[in-house]
């Protein structure tokens, strides 16, 4: 537990003039949403009982203590999602008439923006600004990092933000921004990932001692059964349906920033940075549902540009970015190849194991971030789980003229785990095993109760047994039913619990309340009470001073919302809250003393908790695959997933979650590919008719089983981060399953018709 | 540079729409869609904005009781229309069956394909009861019977990023029975 009084950039917060939060938020509140009186066009009624004209400042009041169908422990959040009432970051409207930024995006991959003619389309109607390098503000970063919008004439990837125009209207800005003629000087660019590529730079090394390497590649020699195998992925676009977004608005007292980036501390630091501002100058709220669903909490550059946009024009600016826009700069995780050597003694236990991984990043990326920052492999569950004695990672990068990838939903174990837990299962094949068999042969302390080992052995056993594994015939490529080849797969999975830090946040502000603002997503209301009384205790208030805010700035746990009707974690959210609550409000309350020297002046202290150690959670999926003979169309019918995670309170909400990752797990598997244009540069498949996610017509019968375990409860932002567990075994599990259907291994994701056309049996 | 912007050749009309029962008058750019005109113009902002391009399904209303993506649509050809968004599915402020069954079914993710789900499934329900078969129905003279494959093919107009499809098609399997 530690507490601190100033940010990192050394800013007392809440000296000079802080941004006075609950004024402006009730004004935002205030603003008429859902009763059709946000325009215009929802004004008072006409003789003939239309409505025309202003609005007429009705609301359809608030609604939450009418609705039926209420369970226990349902969130008003909940029902708000199924009324239209939930509103997302783009449906902030403040009262001031709201402008509209578009971005222009770069229409080469590498090269200088060399001018911006722009006067043509400042004559439109409604036209309010033109932004580019050479009439931008300047911002406090350096020129290469992916945030700098207009800082510079170089770009870096095809679809960089080089300009954008600001109007009065959607309709007027989105013609503009059609018709801004950008000049630039393109150099030839590459964008192609190959592991032998030239400038591919060794960015880490894992091996076991002085001679780790050579050991390895002797044992991987000598052994009895020894693979050597390639796994392909290709670039996963996050695509959050809730397209990323921002209302921005300068005040004389700052900025206030609605963002859909779920990160609001890590979107404050970053625009305080940019816009050279103490953080306390600079106020983020982020609604608690849509793209923080999985997403990354980073800022993306819409954000920037609408603060650059909203600062230019005086008026508050909304960015909505188009599923276009998304493709190139909200991030995506690297396509990578994965190369993979199992060796193994004549029982089918592993003696050595090599892992070579080559990403991609981005020119301008920084080379410090690390594996696993564009979305890498991180560690599979091989590699935490397996006893395996002698092992060898790498981990190469190609910087391209690409934009930077990130993590999406996971780090990187769905790729990770698809390459690992494919090869054990051509391992076991190899070695005449049972895949389920050979697993528990590498999991010696399986029988221990207790172990980690025996968290994920106790995944296999329930699902062998609830999936129907029992008798399997190992055979590849016999079972038929009609004009179909039948085919079931196991993959295993581990995943860390980490539980994210509690941070407690304190103000006084200039009307004399004292709020606390915490980084959960969301709480119930009787906790709230809770910590609101032992806030007041610790101020030396009455409860009726302090306020519980909940979501916004509060640090990077600001995450997406808990699980649906998640509200069996109260204790837990107590205990886990109190204390950061305690420590910051008995830092504040040290502070007062100045605080009667400067009347008026807000204050703020801060405290964060130590992030407890959660252990690992695991997983096993089942899959059962369909191929049908003639087109080499694989339908998944069945897919099972066993889990451990935890002591969840509610355990239907954490199904609910698991069901949902393995969908997309599922989506990634058959259905979901970036596709890298060579010759011209950028993303080919940049909409949702080209890029395909699975549908409704795509989802199997997907079931999810909670293994009663000893650990930690996942708090709510812990089980969104869990759904990566959820993902990471279906590819494996699918395409073990496609090989046991038809006897065709398929190395590469996704599973396309390509790879099984024509290599089916025939007749 | 050729031609005259289009901008300069705008028309705005008026169009008249009852949406969720309450009739309004609106001037629109020839331009807007049904979508912008519900979210920028009257302040409903229930449906969304997945794609802007029919691809996603979360900007699904009903005019005239059938679904229809709003971002396809154009607010100019729909005077005199009835449009029903999320926001009207609760009337008389009684939920309709549907979002309890979404709630109940733990068919809620993100929130943000909800709405369109919701005004997909309502058209759902109405199409079986009328009788319009899918491509999936085994005998399309025969009245289709909502199961989960109905429910399935039905609803792929609508997608779903957190994966709820399974609790989504059982909430409306609930209430189509």
């Amino acid at each position: 537990m530690h507490t601190d009084r100033t940010d990192r950039r050394g800013h007392r917060p809440g000296r000079g003039a802080g941004i006075p939060e609950r004024a402006d938020d009730a004004r935002w509140r205030d603003a008429p949403w859902n009763g059709g009186h946000r325009g215009e066009g929802a004004g008072r009624r006409d003789g003939n009982g239309w409505h025309r004209g202003e609005p007429d400042g009705g609301r359809d009041g608030d609604r939450r203590g009418e609705r039926g169908g209420e369970r226990d422990g349902e969130w008003d959040g909940e029902w708000d999602k199924v009324t239209g009432r939930a509103r997302f970051a783009a449906e902030y409207s403040p009262r001031a008439a709201l402008a509209y930024a578009v971005p222009v995006q770069a229409t080469i991959a590498r090269g200088e923006v060399r001018n911006v003619d722009s006067e043509t389309i400042l004559t439109l109607p409604g036209m309010l600004a033109v932004l580019w390098h050479g009439n931008a503000p300047g911002l406090g970063v350096p020129e290469d990092s992916g945030l700098a919008l207009f800082q510079s004439p170089k770009v870096a990837y095809r679809g960089q933000f080089v300009a954008a125009v600001v109007a009065e209207t959607l309709e007027t800005a989105y013609e503009a921004a059609a018709r801004v003629r950008v000049d630039y000087a393109a150099e030839p660019h590459d964008v192609v990932l190959r592991a032998d590529h030239p400038r591919a730079y060794r960015a880490w090394e894992d091996a076991p001692g002085e001679d780790g390497r050579e050991a390895v590649e002797r044992a991987l020699r000598e052994a009895r059964v020894s693979l050597d195998l390639t796994y392909t992925t290709p670039a996963y676009h996050h695509n959050p349906l809730e397209p990323h977004s921002t209302v921005a608005v300068w005040e004389d007292q700052g900025l206030v920033i609605y963002d859909s980036c779920p990160g609001a501390a890590a979107v404050r630091d970053t625009l305080a940075e940019l816009f050279t501002l103490p953080p306390s100058l600079v106020r983020v709220i982020t609604p608690d549902a849509g793209v923080g669903y999985g997403g990354a909490a980073t800022t993306r550059p819409q954000t920037v540009l609408a603060a650059i946009a909203a600062q230019v024009t005086g008026r508050p600016v909304q960015v909505t970015l188009t599923r276009r826009q998304m493709f190139a700069v909200t991030g995506y995780r690297t396509p990578l190849v994965q190369r993979v050597r199992l060796g193994a003694d004549g029982r089918g236990r592993l003696v050595a194991l090599g892992h070579d991984v080559v990403e991609q990043t981005s020119t301008t990326a920084d080379p410090a971030a690390g594996p696993g920052a564009a979305g890498g492999p991180g560690r599979p569950v091989c590699e935490v789980l397996y006893d395996v004695p002698l092992r060898h990672r790498t981990h190469t990068v190609v910087p391209l003229d690409v934009p930077a990838p990130s993590w999406s939903r996971t780090q990187g174990d769905l790729p990770g785990v698809f390459a690992l837990e494919s090869a054990i299962d051509e391992l076991a094949a190899a070695c005449g095993l049972d895949p389920i068999e050979l697993r528990l042969r590498n999991l010696p302390e399986a029988d221990r109760p207790g172990s980690a080992a025996a968290g994920l052995a106790a995944c296999l056993r329930a699902g062998a047994e609830r999936f129907g594994w029992a008798g399997r015939d190992p055979a590849p490529g016999v079972r038929r039913d009609g004009r179909w080849l039948v085919g079931t797969g196991v993959a295993a999975a581990a995943y860390p619990v980490a539980q994210s830090p509690a941070e407690a946040t304190v103000r006084l502000d200039a009307d004399g309340r004292f709020r606390v603002r915490l980084a959960a997503p969301r709480m119930r209301p009787e906790e709230r009470a809770a910590l609101t009384t032992i806030a007041a205790v610790v101020l030396g208030v009455t409860p009726e001073r302090v306020e519980i805010e909940l979501g916004g700035e509060g640090g990077a746990a600001a995450g997406p919302p808990a699980p649906a009707a998640a509200g069996g974690d109260e204790p837990e959210d107590v205990v886990r809250w109190g204390m950061p609550v305690v420590r910051a409000c008995e830092a504040l309350a040290a502070m007062l003393g100045e605080r009667e020297a400067h009347p008026g002046v807000p204050l703020e202290a801060r405290a964060r908790a130590d992030a407890p150690d959660g252990g690992h959670a695991f997983g096993a999926q089942f899959a059962e695959a369909r191929v049908n003979l003639d087109t080499g169309e694989v339908r998944v019918p069945r897919l099972l997933g066993v889990f451990t995670a935890g002591s969840a309170a509610d355990a239907d909400a954490l199904r609910a979650r698991f069901t949902g990752a393995m969908t997309l797990g599922l989506s990634m598997t058959l259905c979901e590919e970036g596709e890298l244009d060579e010759r011209w540069g950028g993303f080919l498949n940049q909409d949702l008719s080209h890029y395909l996610l699975a549908t409704f017509a795509d989802a199997p019968d997907v079931a999810a089983l909670l293994l009663p375990g000893d650990g930690p409860a996942p708090d709510p932002a812990e089980a969104d981060r869990l759904t990566g567990l959820g993902t990471s075994g279906t590819a494996a599990a699918i395409a073990n399953a496609v090989h046991h259907a038809t006897g065709i291994r398929v190395r590469d994701l996704p599973i396309r018709l390509d790879a099984l056309v024509g290599r089916l049996p025939t007749g | 540079m050729t031609g005259e912007l289009h901008t300069e050749r705008v028309r705005s009309r008026t169009v008249r729409l009852t949406v969720n029962g309450v009739r309004h008058h609106v001037r629109v750019d020839t331009r807007t869609s049904l979508l912008d005109t519900l979210r920028e113009r009257l302040g409903l902002t229930g449906a969304k904005k997945g794609c802007d391009h029919g691809e996603c399904g979360t900007c699904t209303v009903l005019v005239a009781g059938r679904r229809v993506y709003s971002c396809l649509t154009l607010t100019v050809a729909l005077d005199g229309a009835e449009v029903t968004t999320v926001e009207g599915l609760a009337a008389g402020g009684e939920p309709h069956p549907l979002q309890r069954a979404f709630l109940a079914h733990r068919a809620v993710g993100c929130g943000y394909c909800t709405p369109g789900q919701l005004c997909a499934a309502v058209g759902v329900l109405a199409e079986a009861d009328a009788g319009v078969p899918s491509a999936v129905t085994p005998d399309p003279a025969e009245p289709p019977a909502l199961d989960l494959a109905e429910i399935r093919e039905r609803m792929s107009g609508n997608l779903c990023r957190c994966g709820c499809y399974g609790r989504i098609a059982a909430a409306i399997a609930e209430v189509a029975r």
